[in-house]
């Protein structure tokens, strides 16, 4: 498949991890975190950490959009999917996020009108076509989405569209990013920027994290390859004791970004002064609402939304796990009581969730698979990959 | 954080309960001697998880989700814990596609399905094509020789004629080239928007003639891991055809028989162990159903794999893994260490068989799990598909 295999050739993967390991200061620990859960995604499924030495650790990020959603939202969400004659659309990742009374699925199941989605403007295909019914939309996403909420947003204010809604809980990623680097319970050495989100915001937001905190940034795009080589930018930084924003995704992402996104956005949506992240709390103008120019089409204003607050569940650590504090196996409930078919925690329901996709993928006895890397090696003659 | 107090309730609050129950009768015995490093600790992590994926499954939801009928975890968790326990008899289970029984001196093959794939008509076939040849194939690596098939209709108000005319059509088409031939049937008809069209289920019962004992449970390490074509050519097909996502791509459906490839290769291949037709839950499904039943490690190769050019991209996009989508004319096949290169050759020798390939092998490792070899190089687990991402793809 052109332009996709170029970036999962195994014979540059081993140049590139040969180069990384030189890298690394014999006796230093180095801890990057991979921002996007579509980062995530790509480590776990490519089983790119048999290619780092033991000594750099890959932290998952708090960008998953499906996991930073807190209960009281879905339950909120759930609550406008039971109002008379709504029909709730979404897109599939939230489908089975857990409320505290059951999932979307569940709520489906038991008779609420809830249809899976790919775009938001198949939501508005969804309101042309059910005139008497009203139409809402749960839009969910960082920066990444948000451009595609605005658009529908135009669009429906354009046709006059009187039955369709954005339940809106758009976030976006760097007061996300400035929570982490404020939080006492991390050191990080780096982070490996979020490729998606940057194609709207562009890479100068992130400037603050080199300057302020000493810390490199290398944006990144989603092939294993990618990521390999934002490794391996990140360590030369280090290496060299520079910390810069470098963009090794620049075949899509500009470094001011993507303007007409961005005037789309801020066409149709504004900070809200507070909004609640799983795990993370409160943080202050991390989230955009609907403007009032659109008041006509946001959910929140046509509708009585509770604001239920709920705590999540004592034995769930998705907070920790989203700071990057905690390893998703270092959980209570991983994989025991929290599995991908009954998530109790975000992280372990979207596929760019670090609970899920390290258990989907990564759960593996570390030790065994050393073992034959080992054996293989001995069987090669050389000293093989993990040594 | 958060000033709310409600704890949530449901299954939520349950799981943690039995969480708590089995945390508290420990296992002290197991704490490994030697270094109590982080590498120590994730293991007891993987142990206690092994251990939890082996107790039996219990059906938490009180309602049927679109999940259960997805062919992964909640379909086999939905299965274990309601019908095998309700109908439970030696010859349900072993839980393969086909029951194995002795009536006389003949022994039998006995399966069903139902069909509620929607479009009705696809790329490459129809819902009458794949109620032929899926309960075909689901003898067919049953090791049987398909012989006849019933079929009932159920049918919505409002249903065109000339539709269920088409369907049948291609019915007695793949039956005539499955060599079976359709002997009882049944018609119902429901009140418009009580069903979608036009359902479908078939039985089929097939002769074994052969001497063959086949089932996933007789996988042994060192035996090869075979698939007769590239996969996941039918579920994308069905994707696309319902024209919800705006991907054009030149796919059809790989719906076909699969009697002939597979009586070929019990003929010339004493080593089979066992054949398995990928249908819902794709490839993926099957390589767990071999790791759990025979508690064995299962290692595929993804460069290995076939899969088509367009198939690969239109997964791509669509964010899903060729591994776990359908297939309804490919078989996976377990056959002894040694034996591999001619199950393979026959494959290859077959119409319906010619981009066969070696995927992998059955090894002594990590029991229960599947494990692949990237195509970048690493190593990762594929496990049995959770959620459904395509309702009724057959």
């Amino acid at each position: 498949m052109r332009f996709v295999d170029e970036f999962r050739d195994a014979e540059k993967a081993h140049a590139l991890a040969a180069k990384i390991a030189a890298l690394a200061e014999p006796g230093r620990q180095y801890k990057l975190m991979e921002v996007c859960g579509g980062h995530t995604h790509t480590i776990y499924k490519h089983g790119l950490e048999d290619y780092l030495p033991e000594t750099i650790t890959l932290v998952h990020g708090p960008g998953c959009p499906v996991c930073v959603i807190p209960m009281g939202r879905v339950d909120d969400a759930m609550h406008l999917a039971a109002q008379p004659d709504v029909i709730m659309t979404s897109f599939g990742d939230m489908m089975r996020v857990p409320g505290s009374n059951g999932s979307f699925f569940d709520a489906k199941a038991r008779g609420t009108d809830i249809r899976m989605v790919y775009s938001p403007l198949d939501s508005l295909k969804i309101a042309r076509a059910n005139p008497d019914k009203r139409v809402v939309f749960m839009a969910i996403g960082f920066e990444t989405t948000a451009p595609s909420t605005a658009m529908t947003l135009l669009r429906a204010a354009a046709e006059g569209l009187g039955n369709f809604s954005v339940f809106c809980n758009h976030v976006t990623i760097i007061p996300a990013i400035k929570a982490i680097l404020d939080s006492p319970d991390l050191r990080l050495d780096g982070f490996i920027g979020p490729g998606h989100v940057s194609t709207v915001i562009g890479c100068r937001p992130y400037e603050f994290i080199a300057r302020d905190y000493g810390k490199p940034v290398v944006v990144a795009g989603f092939e294993p390859l990618d990521i390999l080589q934002s490794i391996y930018m990140l360590m030369a930084q280090l290496a060299e004791g520079r910390a810069e924003v470098e963009n090794q995704y620049a075949r899509v992402v500009p470094w001011d970004g993507n303007l007409v996104a961005l005037r789309a956005i801020g066409q149709t949506m504004e900070l809200r002064p507070y909004f609640e992240w799983r795990g993370l709390g409160f943080i202050s103008h991390s989230a955009l609402r609907v403007r009032d120019r659109y008041a006509a089409f946001d959910a929140e204003r046509l509708f009585e939304v509770p604001g239920v607050r709920v705590a999540d569940p004592k034995a769930c650590q998705c907070g920790e796990v989203l700071k990057g504090v905690l390893k998703p196996w270092e959980c209570k409930v991983f994989g025991t009581a929290c599995t991908p078919e009954t998530p109790i925690g975000t992280c372990m329901v979207s596929p760019e969730g670090a609970c899920a996709a390290y258990y989907n993928y990564g759960r593996m006895h570390r030790q065994r698979v050393a073992e034959a890397a080992g054996a293989a090696a001995a069987n090669r003659g050389d000293g093989g990959l993990l040594s | 954080m958060t000033g709310g107090s409600e704890a949530p309730g449901g299954w939520i609050a349950e799981a943690l309960r039995e969480h708590a129950e089995h945390a508290e009768q420990g296992q002290p015995g197991e704490a490994r001697a030697g270094h109590p490093g982080m590498t120590d600790r994730e293991q007891q992590v993987l142990d206690r998880i092994d251990r939890a994926r082996r107790r039996r499954p219990r059906v938490r939801e009180d309602r049927i989700t679109m999940s259960h009928g997805a062919g992964g975890k909640a379909t086999h968790t939905l299965i274990e814990a309601v019908f095998l326990e309700a109908f439970r008899n030696p010859l349900l289970e072993p839980m393969e596609d086909a029951a194995s029984l002795r009536l006389g001196d003949s022994r039998l093959a006995l399966t069903t399905d139902s069909y509620v794939v929607s479009p009705l008509f696809f790329p490459g076939g129809c819902i009458g094509d794949l109620a032929v040849n899926g309960t075909v194939n689901d003898l067919a690596v049953a090791g049987a020789t398909p012989r006849f098939l019933s079929a009932g209709f159920i049918l919505e108000e409002g249903f065109p004629v000339a539709d269920l005319s088409r369907i049948a059509e291609a019915m007695r088409d793949a039956a005539a080239a499955a060599g079976v031939a359709v002997v009882t049937g049944d018609t119902k008809v429901v009140e418009r928007g009580k069903a979608d069209g036009c359902y479908i289920n078939t039985a089929g019962v097939g002769v074994i003639e052969r001497g063959v004992a086949l089932g996933v449970a007789r996988a042994r390490p060192g035996d090869a891991i075979l698939v007769s074509g590239p996969i996941g050519d039918h579920g994308v097909t069905i994707m696309l055809a319902r024209g919800e996502l705006d991907i054009e791509a030149d796919i059809s459906s790989d719906t076909a028989p699969l009697a002939g490839l597979a009586a070929a290769l019990l003929d010339a291949v004493p080593g089979v162990r066992a054949m398995r037709d990928a249908t819902r839950g794709g490839v993926a499904t099957i390589l767990n159903e071999i790791a759990r039943s025979a508690g064995v490690g299962v290692l595929v190769s993804e460069d290995d794999i076939p899969v088509r050019p367009a198939v690969r991209g239109a997964a791509e996009l669509l964010g899903i893994d060729p591994m776990y989508v359908a297939c309804e004319g490919r078989m996976v096949a377990v056959v002894e260490a040694g034996q591999a290169e001619a199950a393979l050759a026959v494959l290859r020798a077959h119409p319906l068989g010619e981009q066969a390939a070696v995927i992998g092998e059955v090894t002594g490792e990590s029991p229960g799990i599947v494990r692949l070899k990237t195509a970048f190089g690493g190593t990762r687990i594929v496990d049995l598909l959770v959620g459904d991402p395509l309702p009724r793809i057959c």
